[in-house]
C-alpha cells in the first residue's frame, strides 16, 4: 500500500481535495479584493510562529521585560530577526485588517447569507487591535508604557463604565508590573483562544458559503479554488515575505530605553499609527461639548461607531435584497477619508 | 417665665454669640490697631523720605515683623515729630561710618539672631572690619561699601530672593557696581575690567548665562563681609574649595616648590584669575598655545615632557573617537551597541581622571589612566566592530533568502501560467 493510500484511508483527505477543486472563485473586476483575506492570513501565522519563538526568551516582568527583549535582540541567534518580523508583521498585519475590512464593506460582502461572516470578521478586526495594544507594552520600554498609560486612560473616559474598565485593564489605578502581566496573559492566552474560536468560523463560513460577488458586478467566469486560487494566494504570500525579510533586516526596531515610571512622559508621545486616528480626534475636540466632557463624547461617539461597523449587515437593507445603494457607499467613504485625514493630521502633529 | 431666668437664658445666647464672634474673626481683628506713626506720616511723604515705606513691603525684616523703630528707634505711638525722640533711642538714618555698627546691633548678637534665624552668622561685622572696605572706612573713607551698598535698604531683601542684589547669580553686577567705575576705582588705583573678563570666563558664563548657582560669583573666592584680594599665598586655597583633587595633585608636582620660590600663585599661573577659560587639552604641551611654553621654551626637557603627556591625552582621545564613531555607525543602522555603555563611559572617565592628573605634571601620573581608557575603548571598539560585522552578515543573508523567494516566486509564476493555459484549454 502506497503511503498516500495509507493516509486516505485514515483521513480522508481525498474529499477534502475533491471539494477543493470543485470550489471555484468567481473572476470580476473586483476579484482582487479577494487576496485581503489571504494576505492577513499570512501575517498572522508569522505572528504565531514569531510569537512563539520569542515567548521561549520573553520575560513579563517589569524587572525583566525590557532586559529580556535587549537579550532576544542582542545575543539570542536570529532573535534580532525574529523580534525585527514580529512587530513588523503585526502592523502589516493590521494594515491587511484594515484593508480586508474595506475590501468586505465596499463590495457588501457582508449581505445575506454572510452576516455571520461579517460578524465573526468584525470580531477578529477588535482581537486584532488588542493584539496591537497589548504588544505594544512587553517590551516595557518609555514609550510603550506611556502610551500604554495614555491609551488605558482613554478606555477610561468610556460612559459609566470607564473607570471599571481602566482598573481592569491596568490590575489598578496606575500602569504597574500587574497591567506588564495582564497584558501578556491577554497577549498570549486569551487573544490566541479567542482568535482560534473566530477565525476556524471565519473560515468555515468562507468556505460554507464561497467568495462573494458585488451586486451589480457582471462575472468573468471562474477558475477553481485550488489549485488556481491557491496557488496565487501562495505567489502573493511569497511576495510579502521577501518583503517582511526586507524590512526587517533593514529596518530593525528599536528596543528603546527601559521605562522609569517616575520619569516625565517624554516629549512627542504618540500612540501606533492604527490608533492614532482616534487620539487626533479627541484632541481635536473641545474641553467640553454643552454639558458633557470633550473628550468623553469622542469616546462615546466611537463605541457607537463600533457598534455601528458591526450591525452594518442588518442595517444596510437594500444590499441585502442584492441592491446597492448609495447610502451605505457614501458613509464608508467618508469614514475612510476621516481616519486617513486624522492619521494624517496626527502624523504631523507635535503633542 | 420668671423674669431671672428670661435673664439668664438672655446672658447665656449673649455670651455664646460673643464666643462665636471672637471664633470666627480673624486672629488680631479684635486686637486693638497697633500705633505706627512712623508709616503714617512717612507715607505721605516724596522723595526719600517717603520711599522707605513702599521699600519695607519687600523687607525681609519687616516680613519676620521688625518695624522702623525696630532700628530706628523713637516712639511710633507718639504722632508727628514728637516720634522722634531721642530720649526713646531714635537715631534717624545713621551716617555710613556708622552702618557696620547699626546693623551689628542685631546682627552680631547670636541671642538676637537665634530668635529670627538661627543660620545666619554672627561674625559679619568681624569680618568686615578685616576687609579692605572695613579697614578704609576706619580710616574715614566714605566712598568705601558697607552693608547697604551690597544688601540694599528699603527693602532688604533675603538672599534667597531673586531681586537681593545679593542673590548668587546678581552678585558680580553688585560689586561691578563700584568695581567696574573707573572713575570711583581711580583713587584706589584698583583695575576695573575684573567683571567684563568674569562674564567671558567659564565661571561667569556657568553662573550667568546657565543660572548654575555652584558656580563661583565674587564673594566665592574674595569674601563677602571679609572681602579681600586672596593674594599669591591662598589662592590656590580658594581654588581647592571646589577643586580639591587638582590641588591635591598640584601640591604634589615639583611645580609646587618651584611656584613656590617663583612667588607665583599656583592656579592662577596657568589658568588666569577673573578671566579662566574653560581649560583645553592644548593648553599642555610643547606648542602654542600650551601654557607650559611660558617657563618651559620648547626644545627644553620641561617641555618635552609636557609633549609627552600631551601625546598620551591626544591617544585617549583618539581611541574614544574611534569607538563612538564604530559605535554611532552600528547604532544608526539599527544595531543594538548598548553592551558597550559601560566600556565608553569607563574611557570617558578615565580621560578626566588623566586631565586631573596632568596637575602632577608627571607622566608616570597621567599613563595609568590612559592606559585603562585605552584598554576600555578598545573594549567598545570591539563591540562596535562586532556588530558592523553582524550588519554586513545580515545584509547578505537577506540578498541569499531574497534569492531564493525570488526563485520560488517565479516558479510559482510560471506554474500559474501553465494551469491557466490548460484551463483555457
Amino acid at each position: 500500500m502506497g503511503a498516500l493510500a495509507w493516509l486516505e484511508e485514515r483521513t480522508r483527505y481525498g474529499g477534502a481535495e475533491a471539494y477543493l477543486r470543485h470550489k471555484e472563485v468567481p473572476r470580476h473586476r473586483y476579484a482582487f479584493t479577494y487576496y485581503t483575506g489571504g494576505i492577513t492570513l499570512f501575517f498572522f501565522l508569522i505572528q504565531v510562529l514569531t510569537g512563539l519563538l520569542l515567548l521561549m526568551y520573553y520575560r513579563p516582568t517589569a524587572d525583566a521585560a525590557f532586559e529580556s527583549v535587549r537579550l532576544i535582540t542582542s545575543k539570542v541567534r536570529f532573535g534580532w530577526l525574529i523580534r525585527a518580523i514580529h512587530i513588523w508583521s503585526a502592523n502589516l498585519m493590521i494594515l491587511g485588517v484594515f484593508l480586508h475590512l474595506a475590501a468586505t464593506f465596499f463590495t457588501k460582502a457582508y449581505r445575506r447569507p454572510r452576516e455571520v461572516t461579517w460578524l465573526t470578521g468584525v470580531g477578529l478586526l477588535f482581537i486584532t487591535l488588542t493584539f496591537g495594544f497589548t504588544g505594544y507594552l512587553l517590551p516595557w520600554n518609555t514609550l510603550a508604557y506611556f502610551a500604554t498609560q495614555v491609551g488605558t486612560e482613554i478606555a477610561g473616559d468610556v460612559p459609566l463604565i470607564g473607570h471599571a474598565v481602566l482598573v481592569l485593564l491596568r490590575g489598578g489605578e496606575d500602569v504597574t508590573e500587574a497591567t506588564l502581566s495582564r497584558f501578556f496573559g491577554i497577549h498570549v492566552a486569551i487573544l490566541p483562544a479567542l482568535t482560534t474560536v473566530l477565525l476556524g468560523l471565519h473560515f468555515l463560513l468562507v468556505q460554507i458559503h464561497g467568495m462573494s460577488r458585488p451586486p451589480g458586478v457582471a462575472r468573468a467566469g471562474g477558475e477553481p479554488f485550488y489549485p488556481h486560487f491557491m496557488l496565487r494566494d501562495g505567489l502573493v504570500w511569497v511576495l510579502l515575505l521577501g518583503g517582511v525579510a526586507i524590512l526587517a533586516t533593514l529596518v530593525p526596531w528599536e528596543v528603546g530605553e527601559k521605562a522609569d515610571p517616575l520619569a516625565p512622559a517624554p516629549a512627542g508621545l504618540k500612540p501606533e499609527w492604527y490608533f492614532l486616528f482616534m487620539y487626533q480626534a479627541l484632541r481635536m475636540l473641545p474641553p467640553r461639548v454643552l454639558w458633557v466632557e470633550g473628550e468623553m463624547l469622542g469616546v462615546f461617539a466611537f463605541v457607537v461607531a463600533g457598534a455601528v461597523l458591526i450591525l452594518v449587515p442588518f442595517l444596510d437593507v437594500w444590499a441585502a435584497r442584492d441592491r446597492r445603494h448609495h447610502l451605505f457607499t457614501i458613509a464608508g467613504v467618508l469614514a475612510v477619508l476621516f481616519v486617513m485625514a486624522m492619521t494624517i493630521l496626527g502624523l504631523r502633529a507635535t503633542f | 417665665m420668671a423674669p431671672r431666668r428670661i435673664l439668664a437664658w438672655a446672658l447665656g445666647v449673649a455670651a455664646a454669640a460673643a464666643a462665636l464672634v471672637l471664633l470666627v474673626l480673624p486672629r488680631g481683628a479684635w486686637a486693638a490697631p497697633a500705633a505706627d506713626s512712623c508709616t503714617a506720616c512717612h507715607q505721605n511723604l516724596d522723595g526719600p523720605l517717603g520711599a522707605p515705606v513702599a521699600g519695607m513691603r519687600d523687607d525681609v525684616h519687616a516680613r519676620r515683623g521688625l518695624t522702623c523703630a525696630s532700628c530706628h528707634g523713637g516712639d511710633p505711638r507718639r504722632a508727628g515729630m514728637d516720634a522722634h525722640d531721642r530720649r526713646a533711642g531714635f537715631v534717624g538714618a545713621p551716617p555710613p561710618q556708622q552702618v557696620p555698627q547699626f546693623c551689628a546691633s542685631c546682627h552680631s548678637r547670636p541671642d538676637v539672631m537665634r530668635r529670627f534665624n538661627p543660620k545666619l552668622p554672627t561674625d559679619q561685622l568681624a569680618r568686615y572690619l578685616t576687609s579692605v572696605h572695613g579697614q578704609k572706612l576706619r580710616q574715614g573713607d566714605t566712598q568705601v561699601a558697607t552693608c547697604v551698598s551690597c544688601h540694599g535698604v528699603h527693602p532688604v531683601r533675603g538672599l534667597a530672593d531673586a531681586a537681593s542684589p545679593v542673590f548668587a547669580p546678581n552678585v558680580p553686577r553688585t560689586c561691578a557696581r563700584c568695581h567696574a567705575d573707573v572713575a570711583r576705582m581711580k583713587p584706589y588705583g584698583i583695575a576695573t575690567t575684573q567683571f567684563d573678563e568674569y562674564k567671558e570666563s567659564v565661571h561667569g558664563r556657568a553662573l550667568l548665562e546657565r543660572g548654575n548657582r555652584q558656580a563661583p560669583a565674587c564673594n566665592d573666592c574674595h569674601d563677602n563681609h571679609g572681602a579681600v584680594p586672596p593674594g599669591v599665598t591662598s589662592v590656590a586655597n580658594v581654588c581647592a574649595q571646589c577643586h580639591s583633587a587638582t590641588r591635591d595633585l598640584f601640591v604634589r608636582s615639583p611645580h609646587k616648590e618651584a611656584f613656590d620660590v617663583l612667588g607665583q600663585g599656583e592656579c592662577t599661573t596657568c589658568h588666569g584669575t577673573h578671566n579662566i577659560a574653560f581649560p583645553t587639552d592644548e593648553m599642555i604641551g610643547g606648542t602654542e598655545p600650551a601654557v607650559c611654553l611660558r617657563c618651559h621654551p620648547a626644545g627644553s626637557s620641561g617641555s618635552a615632557g609636557a609633549s609627552a603627556i600631551r601625546a598620551g591625552l591626544e591617544r585617549l582621545k583618539g581611541a574614544i573617537g574611534e569607538a563612538e564613531g564604530l559605535l554611532g555607525r552600528a547604532e544608526r543602522a539599527g544595531m543594538d551597541v548598548s553592551e558597550s555603555d559601560l566600556d565608553i563611559n569607563e574611557a570617558r572617565t578615565q580621560l578626566i581622571i588623566a586631565r586631573a592628573a596632568t596637575h602632577a605634571a608627571s607622566l608616570s601620573a597621567v599613563t595609568p589612566p590612559v592606559q585603562a581608557g585605552v584598554a576600555a575603548a578598545g573594549r567598545a571598539r570591539a563591540v562596535g566592530e562586532a556588530a558592523l560585522a553582524e550588519l554586513a552578515f545580515r545584509k547578505r543573508g537577506l540578498f541569499v533568502a531574497l534569492a531564493v523567494i525570488g526563485f520560488v516566486a517565479l516558479t510559482l509564476w510560471l506554474k500559474l501560467r501553465e494551469l491557466e493555459a490548460r484551463h483555457r484549454a
